[in-house]
């Protein structure tokens, strides 16, 4: 039994639903919501990488190497704003975050 | 079964887990250190494909800096879990749901669609990669001729996350002592130094009633 592009698309699926899932569990903590998406991520990068492979082009590839860089600059940022948000209400817990709330 | 494929089912099986223990850890430390082996096993999967610069990209920039980024701030913040963990399996069963239909109705749809296509473009083509040509060496030919401007907009995107998160996170502490140079460079002499003018011989004082003085003291004794 050889890996077809069908193994390495389900692998990405199933990350991607357990990522689903993790949002849908920890709705309170922020660290593991910005977590969730970075799986989410990587799935979507894995499907990027299997078809790059299986369609035998490099440009599939590339737009891994940019969605890595957006990553990157996202978490880099929304760490900030948790770190700022933590320094003012002293807890991440997303249910408090209401001040905007009309 | 040959080797590669043994090796795909055990990348992918830690790869799973890990990926569960992120999203039911308790500690957010644990989670974050499963995350680290869960973008480890994804880079030993893209190894597998092929794909050996972005399978050390991965590891390089994704597991030494953001995931030590994560784990600084992780560290940093005193986060109480258990205000977060209440209520943790509440929504459980609609998120399993949810999660299965997901991931079964996109594993029929791919596995259906892409089970024998692929494998007939790559016969259709021929070799994908030229052997004699490595990884690294297409897609850094690929980035610095075709993709040239989106690098370079994603350089500009690295900036501006840089310069956003230290702008977000400064603050000044109120109990250092600084010096504003803007204010310092601007001060004349003027500001530090006033001659005021006073005159050299003071006019004579009249002498105090001295008896007064000496008859109030005599009422206190």
């Amino acid at each position: 039994m050889t890996l077809t592009l069908g193994h390495f698309l389900s692998l990405g699926a199933m990350l991607f639903a357990l990522a689903v899932i993790g949002i849908f569990l920890n709705r309170k903590n922020l660290i593991v919501l910005l977590m969730a998406i970075e799986l989410m991520l990587l799935a979507v990068n894995m499907n990027f990488v299997a078809f790059s492979h299986y369609l035998g082009d490099l440009h599939g590839q590339v737009f891994v190497f940019f969605i890595l860089t957006v990553a990157a600059a996202e978490s880099a940022i929304g760490l900030a704003i948790l770190v700022l948000l933590f320094r003012n209400k002293s807890s991440i817990n997303v249910d408090e975050l209401n001040t905007l709330k009309g | 079964m040959d080797v590669k494929t043994g090796f795909f089912y055990l990348f992918s099986t830690v790869l799973l887990f890990a990926a569960f223990r992120v999203i039911t850890a308790r500690n957010p430390v644990h989670a974050v250190l499963y995350l680290m082996l869960a973008f480890s096993q994804a880079a030993a999967v893209w190894l597998l494909l092929r794909a050996e610069f972005l399978a050390i990209t991965l590891v390089l920039v994704y597991l030494g800096a953001v995931m030590v980024l994560f784990l600084f701030v992780v560290m940093m913040l005193d986060v109480d879990v258990d205000s977060l963990r209440r209520g943790f399996w509440k929504h459980f069963p609609l998120a399993a749901i949810i999660g299965v239909v997901i991931a079964l109705e996109m594993i029929y749809v791919l596995m259906g669609g892409f089970r024998d296509a692929p494998q007939a473009v790559v016969a259709a083509t021929g070799v994908p990669v030229p052997n004699d040509l490595s990884n690294t060496k297409l897609l850094g030919k690929l980035l610095y001729t075709e993709y040239l401007f989106p690098l370079e907009i994603a350089a500009v995107i690295l900036l501006v996350a840089m310069i956003s998160a230290i702008a977000l996170t400064l603050r000044q502490r109120k109990d250092t002592k600084f010096v504003d140079p803007s204010a310092q460079v601007r001060v004349r002499a003027r500001d530090r130094l006033s001659v005021v003018k006073v005159t050299a011989t003071k006019p004579p004082v009249p002498p105090q009633p001295a008896p007064d003085a000496a008859a109030s003291v005599e009422k206190k004794a």
